[in-house]
């Protein structure tokens, strides 16, 4: 049985009778110790997924599934109390602004004891000795003094680092780390993404990454789901997505790849923009961007469809040439 | 869902394509923008009947404002038992008519207002221009006098000029003026001051525009949005205060008929006849309200950064 | 730490000694001559004229005035009220508790009622609720409070019945003033009753005087609470599962109270404004009647020395609020 089942995920925003749906349809499966990838430009429903699953949707907004299972315990029937334990304690979350992330106005310390003070039930003594141990762990140097060191002392990259420590505290068995590394410095970054995957093998938890960046992708994720506006479009293995993307999307964002363009004069780039509120085309989401676009892909929504170990949500399919099976 | 607003986009369409070459007057965005704001047009409506009501005063009024019934001392309202609808809001002590009071008494904290706002409006903007301009000796020298002045709350330095002065309306209006200068001076030069570093600034520099024209022509009209709305909540802090220096026998002097002046008077009725006490009180809480009102109105209206800030 | 407050105190005195230049002023504008208007107007005898001037320093020059009057501020010698013969530092000192009193117990009203109503607020944005608050709030901070006190006299005194019209206690007792606090005082007397008839005398000019910092602090506590309620750490806190009211007290709070304690703080220059009126309608034996009378019985020593004492307090206030807000917001003590 896998970890998480999330079946026909979707959040809504604005008013009842003229709702914005941020996240439609949803569906995505997590195995324990699997590093999932979702790739997706800014506003594709990446984080809002998410948001979702934590709970973290706030009031105006509205989440409906079929099915939002964790470690077998339904998420949608289950009472905000009893979601409260599980959430931060067994699925953890991290973000991308680490510096706005932390409280600036409590120490280092007092905010990691505070998660392992309400989850393990730790006395303030052990606490101390644990939250040590973790910024241990995650290679923060000194790490006693910074214990007591209030967040505005601390580099971008220390942050996340904290954040990270905070978010491991209790052994999740989930960690969603949503662009974890785009705020930091590229020598920053590399060093952030070793650490989450170490620490994804040494505390054995799945690990779901939420990313721009398709290198990193390729490096360490197992599997990887693409969104756009609001949908999966395709989830793939992690290395067959790299040769053999099915849906025209996935092929056009790894066209424009700077290392997959190499002697050509531009970036590869997409026609247009992700549909907003109101003009949300009728068929395939994609359609009025899509170059294999057709008159049944103008016309009807496809459905996310079984097709070599992956699933694509298109008519007409991309073969191993890259070109349109119709 | 999705077909009425795009039926509607497309009516809407042409007419845009048209518009888009003739911008909206800022006055009329920004008229369009005060108008949304229902608390704010509402408040704008009341004052115009309260500016109505104090211009025309001597020939709206019923009664004499300072004739004296004496056969009907303390008459309560016209809606009570023992009611006359020729006053309708009843008489004082003294067998005055209380709405015509009021009405005369809106011509009292209109002047008061206006007066003391123009008065330490001119020399706020000068003071703040030229602490801007020269931050140097001259600045800090006028900052910190700034600071000295409002180290005391405006109502306590305003009762401390009185003291000095005398009581009476035209000493209210100096005090009254001088208590709210340090604001209009620290609000100016913040603004002149955020202004002096942009670039149309260095370029009518560059232009060889002197230091007057500097000051006066290109940076002051960019620094009038904050102190317009400043200016209308100085209006509502003058009544008050005004009232307030009244009400302590300070401000204007009987039988003037000033909002806090007549409260000082109706203290000992306070058991016996309520509509004393309670008119020129209400009077003063809604004409204040309402200008608050439009100051948050004007504010949300001329610069949306502020909204926030309220 | 330390670094911090002797930075803070280095900029407070400028303003200080502005103030004493005013004070000085204050008595040099009167119009007419200071000497009749300080000793009467009965003996106009030359010699005793000259004895006067002498006595009261004002042959010296202007400059030698202001210093010999700043040596007298050091020493605390504010001069003597013309109407009581007493030292003015000692009649402030005799009904500054009073003031005190009243002025803590309005702004713990005011504090205690305007973050509530701030912070529910701000978590019911766009309810009923939240425009009954914002409401009120304008009203109250539109409120004419010398009217308000009459309103409430009315109501509650004369009609209901329920608290006394003026004075900190009922005439009946004769309360020892050991800690000059009323509400103290009687506790210590152990006078049956006594208790109860101060807090019956305290609680309607609190209320008054309490208005208009309630409906500030309100302001202030929703529209910081709504910007602090939008910050990622508050996303951080709710994904480490902390239940809602641990997220709004600990998390939220904390940062909105940054603006908020200033603001208090800045209070207390209205809430001195405000006693003036206060005590005047309710007869409450304090600092801001003991003003107000002295001016109508041009005591100007006491006014002088007064207005000072006032200023004094009010930036001995704002420096402590400074301090705090170093305290509270730790990115100000760190900084430069």
């Amino acid at each position: 049985m896998s970890l998480l089942e999330i079946k026909n995920l979707s959040v809504e925003f604005g008013s009842q009778d003229n709702p914005f749906r941020a996240v439609q349809d949803v569906n995505l499966s997590i195995n324990r110790g699997e590093i999932v990838g979702i790739v997706g430009e800014s506003g594709s429903g990446k984080s809002v997924t998410m948001l979702a699953l934590m709970g973290l949707i706030e009031a105006p907004g509205r989440v409906t599934a079929d099915q939002l299972v964790f470690d077998g315990q339904d998420l949608m029937t289950m009472s905000p109390a009893a979601k409260r334990h599980l959430v931060g304690k067994d699925v953890a979350m991290i973000f991308q602004d680490a510096l706005t992330s932390l409280n600036p106005a409590y120490t280092v310390g007092f905010q990691l004891m505070e998660t392992l003070r309400l989850h393990m039930g730790l006395s303030k003594s052990e606490a101390q000795k644990r939250a040590l141990e973790l910024l241990e762990l995650v290679e923060i140097p000194a790490a006693k003094s910074r214990l007591s060191a209030y967040p505005h002392q601390l580099s971008g990259g220390m942050s996340q680092r904290v954040m990270i420590a905070m978010a491991i505290a209790c052994n999740p068995k989930l960690l969603i780390a949503d662009e974890p590394t785009t705020a930091l410095d590229v020598t920053v970054q590399a060093q952030i993404m070793d650490l989450l995957v170490s620490l994804q093998k040494s505390q054995d938890m799945a690990l779901i990454l939420i990313t721009h960046d398709l290198a990193v992708i390729a490096e360490v994720a197992h599997r990887v789901a693409v969104m756009y506006a609001g949908e999966i479009v395709e989830t793939s293995p992690v290395p067959e997505i790299f040769y053999r993307p099915h849906h025209p999307y996935t092929q056009a964002l790894l066209a424009s790849i700077p290392e997959h363009s190499k002697g050509a004069e531009r970036l590869a780039t997409l026609p247009g923009v992700v549909p907003g509120q109101y003009d949300r085309p009728i068929g395939c989401l994609l359609s009025p961007r899509c170059p294999y676009a057709n008159e049944k892909c103008r016309n009807e929504h496809p459905k996310l469809t079984q097709t070599h170990g992956s699933f694509v949500r298109c008519f007409t399919p991309l073969d191993e040439a890259g070109r349109p099976i119709v | 869902m999705t077909t009425p607003v795009q039926s509607a986009n497309t009516a809407v369409a042409p007419e845009m394509a048209a518009a888009s070459y003739s911008y909206p007057s800022p006055l009329a965005e920004f008229w369009a923008s005060f108008r949304a704001n229902r608390g704010a047009s509402a408040a704008l409506v009341f004052m115009a009947f309260m500016v109505i009501a104090a211009l025309f005063a001597p020939w709206l009024a019923p009664h004499d404002p300072i004739e004296q019934h004496r056969d009907i001392l303390l008459l309560s309202p016209a809606w009570t038992a023992q009611g006359q609808w020729s006053f309708l809001l009843g008489t004082d002590e003294l067998g005055r008519d209380i709405l015509s009071r009021l009405m005369h008494g809106a011509r009292v904290s209109m002047t008061i207002g206006l007066v003391s706002v123009v008065l330490s409006l001119l020399p706020g903007i000068v003071l703040g221009l030229v602490s801007a301009f020269y931050p140097k000796a001259v600045g800090t020298a006028i900052m910190r006098a700034m600071d000295i002045m409002m180290a005391l709350p405006s109502l306590l330095l305003a009762v401390a000029i009185v003291a000095v002065l005398g009581p009476g309306l035209t000493n209210t209006m100096i005090a009254i003026a001088v208590v709210s200068l340090p604001s209009y001076v620290r609000l100016t030069r913040a603004s002149a001051m955020s202004e002096l570093g942009r670039d149309y600034v260095i370029a009518a520099r560059l232009a060889g525009a002197g230091k007057l024209r500097l000051m006066f022509n290109t940076v002051l009209p960019n620094c009038m949005a904050p102190v317009i709305v400043q200016a209308t909540l100085g209006f509502s802090s003058a009544i008050l205060d005004a009232a307030a220096l009244g009400f302590l026998g300070l401000g204007a002097q009987p039988p003037l008929p000033e909002w806090g002046t007549m409260l000082a008077s109706a203290r000992d009725y306070i058991e016996s006849a309520w509509w004393v006490v309670t008119m020129p009180g209400i009077t003063i809480l809604f004409n204040v309200v309402a200008l608050n009102l439009m100051g948050d109105g004007l504010r949300d209206a001329l610069d949306p950064k502020l909204k926030k800030l309220a | 730490m330390f670094n911090f407050i002797l930075r803070r105190i280095a900029v407070v005195i400028p303003t200080f000694l502005g103030i004493t230049v005013l004070a000085f002023a204050l008595i040099h504008m009167i119009p007419g001559d200071p000497v009749l208007v300080m000793v009467g107007e009965r003996r106009l005898d030359p010699e005793f004229y000259r004895q006067a001037m002498q006595r009261l320093g004002l042959d010296q020059p202007l400059y030698m005035q202001y210093l010999h009057y700043l040596q007298k501020l050091v020493s605390g010698n504010l001069g003597e009220s013309l109407v009581t013969h007493e030292p003015v530092m000692a009649e402030f000192l005799k009904l500054f508790p009073a003031t005190v009193e009243l002025s803590i117990c309005a702004m713990l009203f005011a504090a205690v009622t305007g973050l509530a109503a701030g912070i529910v607020a701000a978590n019911r944005r766009g309810t009923a609720v939240d425009h009954v608050v914002m409401g009120s709030a304008l009203t109250g901070y539109s409120m004419p409070i010398f009217w308000w006190g009459l309103v409430l006299i009315m109501l509650f005194s004369v009609h209901l019945g329920w608290t006394p019209v003026s004075g900190r206690i009922d005439l009946e007792f004769d309360i020892p003033a050991v800690t000059g606090f009323m509400l103290i005082d009687t506790l210590l007397s152990g006078e049956e009753g006594a208790f109860a008839s101060a807090l019956s005398h305290l609680i309607l000019p609190a209320i008054v005087l309490g208005t208009i910092p309630m409906a500030v602090i309100a302001r202030m506590t929703r529209s910081s609470m709504l910007e602090v309620l939008r910050e990622d750490y508050i996303r951080t806190a709710r994904a480490k599962g902390l239940s809602p009211v641990r997220v709004v007290v600990v998390h939220a709070l904390r940062n909105a109270l940054v603006p908020v304690v200033t603001v208090i703080g800045l209070q207390v220059g209205t809430l001195l404004a405000g006693a003036v009126l206060t005590e005047t309608i309710f007869s409450w034996p304090g600092i801001g009647k003991w003003l107000i009378d002295s001016i109508s019985r041009r005591d100007y020593p006491v006014v002088q020395g007064g207005i000072l004492l006032v200023a004094t307090l009010i930036i001995l206030v704002n420096l402590l609020v400074d301090i705090l807000y170093g305290v509270i917001n730790p990115r100000i003590r760190h900084a430069r």
